[in-house]
């Protein structure tokens, strides 16, 4: 049974930010407009640990820190098993009375695509099937934003990065991404949802819903970077919002098994609107173009027999 | 307290029985020979009761440690073990632990790394730990090996030193070899180290940020802060074990000198090997009129350079045992490596000699032994100038 709360307006979302400003990120970066609203969610009983990526080191550039919550950083693979281990110690202090047993403290673990989809899956993968009682939140840039824009097991087909650069052989990243929430999913996590900083009551709510629930939980965040992507700082948002338009991403959260998309798209608008504003895709010939059209097309489909009926509708040119 | 009820425990088991003592909060660990049976018996006590821990059944070593730093990070008392490939898997993060100052323990039954894949014991793993920055010991019985785990919380939880610390036991020969053992009791133990939590933590009441970017700015000054951290954790060691001898009626030194009173020549080694020398000394080398002694090196980092200059300057000769090779170095095994350094630097004259023996669980038999005393003995009356550039090799097919 899906609980469904009233769905937020911008005004339900907090006015004190637990996410200073000052930090490293560059303009118009997604990842800060996601951590700023994720620590809004989370409210100030929350314990952060961050695997290694861009969001760790423009955050907290000793001796200075963006963050408002107790926050732990150990290396790039292991946040989900240093959340773990923060875990294990709540529950067993908890219980021998060291710490007041209603203490409210959530434990939040939050990584890049790159220290989730790749390095970091293995530990992920035991935080979940071990059912510890952690929020993981993957922001997904599509590459290993801070060393470099190289590609990752979430870089999409055809995107130039600086490992599938464009030449007179290669034409991009030819693999299609990784499907991380399929691999979380058949973890059985009670819950699962993508979010997308285009859409933030929706995140909000959507990062509540997933912290107060018991046992392992899990979001995929889309997060434009704006060198990474070749696009301009002042269209982050922009190209987030094309992204859920065109379908290449969909918003939705899985919960106790039950498929459910957020944000339906009843006319589609072309993938090509989203592709055109970044240089990371300034090579596609309109047949490639066309190619990731129907591979957009075919998840939509996938997408829309899942739900049972037409949530993403048709492109309309 | 002498005179209290003994167990027949194996060096694991001793270990097991001081973890459960020392009521830690969280156990993650990994399997690995030979150190599983710790784990087992620790994850026995749990779900018996005897023992109050969460267990994090981690999917591998990295993630062992990296729980193990999350859980101390959060005010728990912390413990973990391994051996061998699990401590290489570990490395990166044992360099993070230390450096973030969380007092986690950690047991090692000691192996060789491979290839090729070898499950019996040497000091190839503890080696490869000894500039992570962690405080390493090295026992040599099952007591021992029990009684530095609750040491080990002690210096570790110490507000001046605050430093993971590794206790080693040597695997096969300790690990699984039953001795008699006074366990420590839970009260007692706690009396000794009582449960405070002396480090920062995370908590929402008063966040902190742990483990953030450290530029060229400010990097080296937590650096030099680790090596002071260490200096403090010889101080630590000292009261320690004074007041564990107090205690328990049980004296630990940093270095265990064995015959050494009226010796000329000494052979330097560590974990279960100088249990051989020994024997050898007493059965073979004395009755032949050699006046040898041995110098067992517990505590490994801080190294008691002090201390074992002393005695080694009054000495003919010296041979040093590795049961680990330092390849490609200037001189051979690692503990060598650390006494040159300590001769040097305190302007130690006497001949030292380097001996790697017994990799990959390869016996050291009275033989072997013999062959170390013969070529240190031959050191007699020579200067440091005559020592081989190279290690023998003993026990080895050329
Ligand atoms: C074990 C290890 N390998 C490699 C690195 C180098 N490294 C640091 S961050 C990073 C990429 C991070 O990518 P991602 O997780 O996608 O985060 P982003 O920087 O894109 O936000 C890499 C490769 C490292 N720190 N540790
Ligand atoms: S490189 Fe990209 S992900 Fe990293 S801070 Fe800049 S915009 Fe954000
Ligand atoms: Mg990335």
């Amino acid at each position: 049974m899906s609980t469904k709360p009233k769905i937020p307006t911008i005004w339900d979302i907090p006015r004190e930010e637990l996410f200073a400003p000052g930090h490293r990120m560059c303009q118009g970066c997604g990842a800060a407009i996601l951590m700023r609203h994720i620590t809004k969610a989370l409210g100030k009983d929350a314990i952060i640990v961050e695997a290694t990526g861009c969001v760790e080191v423009t955050t907290t550039v000793y001796p200075q820190t963006a963050w408002k919550h107790p926050w732990l950083h150990i290396a790039f693979e292991n946040a989900a098993a240093g959340a773990s281990g923060v875990e294990a110690a709540i529950k067993a202090m908890k219980r021998k009375g060291v710490i007041p047993k209603d203490k409210k403290v959530k434990v939040v673990a939050i990584g890049g695509d790159g220290g989730t989809f790749d390095i970091g899956l293995q530990a992920l993968s035991g935080m979940l099937e071990r059912r510890h009682n952690v929020l993981y939140i993957v922001y997904d840039n599509e590459a290993y934003m801070n060393t470099g824009i190289q590609r990752s097991g979430a870089t999409p087909y055809k995107a130039w990065t600086t490992t599938t650069p464009v030449g007179k052989v290669w034409r991009g990243e030819w693999r299609p991404k990784k499907d991380i929430m399929g691999i979380v999913l058949a973890h059985r996590v009670p819950y699962a949802a993508t979010v997308n900083p285009a859409y933030i009551t929706d995140l909000y709510m959507k990062v509540r819903k997933a912290v107060e629930i018991e046992g392992p939980t899990f979001i995929h965040a889309f997060s434009p970077c704006t060198p990474g992507w070749r696009i301009d700082p002042a269209l982050t948002v922009t190209v987030s919002r094309l992204a859920v338009q065109t379908g290449v991403w969909i918003n939705y959260e899985v919960e106790n098994g039950e498929f459910r998309v957020t944000t339906p798209v009843p006319k589609r608008k072309p993938v090509k609107e989203y592709l055109r504003l970044q240089g990371r895709f300034r090579h596609l010939t309109e047949e490639e173009i066309a190619e990731i059209q129907r591979m957009v097309d075919e998840e939509v489909e996938r997408i829309n027999k899942l739900v049972g009926k037409t949530v993403i509708g048709p492109v309309v040119e | 307290m002498a005179g209290k009820k003994k167990l027949p425990l194996s060096g694991n088991t001793a270990i097991a029985y001081a973890v459960k003592a020392a009521d830690v909060d969280v156990i993650s660990a990994y399997p690995i020979t030979p150190q599983t049976t710790i784990v087992e018996k620790l994850t026995e006590f749990v779900a018996n009761g005897e023992l109050d821990a969460e267990v994090i059944h981690v999917e591998s070593e990295h993630s062992a440690l990296s729980a193990a730093v999350g859980a101390s990070a959060a005010g728990a008392r912390v413990f973990t073990a391994s051996s061998s490939q699990g401590i290489a898997l570990m490395y990166e993060i044992m360099f993070i632990a230390s450096s973030m100052r969380l007092p986690i323990v950690m047991a090692m039954a000691t192996r060789a790394l491979s290839a090729p894949i070898n499950i019996w014991n040497d000091h190839s793993d503890f080696m490869a730990a000894s500039d992570t920055g962690w405080v390493m010991m090295m026992a040599h019985t099952n007591q021992e090996a029990h009684d530095d785990i609750i040491l080990a919380y002690k210096i570790a939880e110490h507000p001046d030193v605050l430093l993971p610390v590794i206790t080693a036991i040597d695997g096969y020969f300790m690990s699984h070899t039953i001795e008699p053992v006074e366990p420590i009791e839970r009260e007692e133990a706690l009396k000794f180290i009582p449960k405070k939590v002396t480090w920062s933590v995370l908590d929402p009441d008063n966040p902190v940020t742990m483990g953030p970017l450290g530029t060229p700015e400010w990097y080296y000054e937590f650096k030099r802060q680790q090596h002071e951290a260490m200096k403090k954790a010889r101080e630590v060691f000292d009261e320690a074990t004074k007041e564990f001898e107090k205690v328990f009626g049980r004296r630990y030194e940093p270095v265990e000198y064995f015959m050494m009173d009226d010796a000329e020549y000494a052979l330097v080694a560590m974990g279960s090997v100088a249990g051989n020398v020994k024997a050898y000394i007493v059965k073979e080398a004395r009755k032949r009129g050699i006046k040898l002694g041995l110098i067992r090196v517990k505590l490994f980092r801080p190294f008691p350079a002090e201390e074992i200059m002393e005695v080694i300057s009054n000495l003919k000769a010296v041979g040093v045992i590795d049961r680990a090779l330092a390849f490609g170095s200037s001189y051979g095994g690692p503990l060598y490596g650390d006494i040159l350094s300590a001769a040097y630097t305190r302007g130690v004259d006497t001949p030292i000699v380097n001996f790697v023996a017994g990799l990959g669980g390869r016996p050291v038999t009275f033989r072997d032994i013999k062959a170390m005393v013969d070529a240190t003995l031959a050191l007699d009356g020579k200067t440091r100038k005559d020592v081989p550039k190279e290690p023998y090799f003993i026990g080895v097919r050329e």
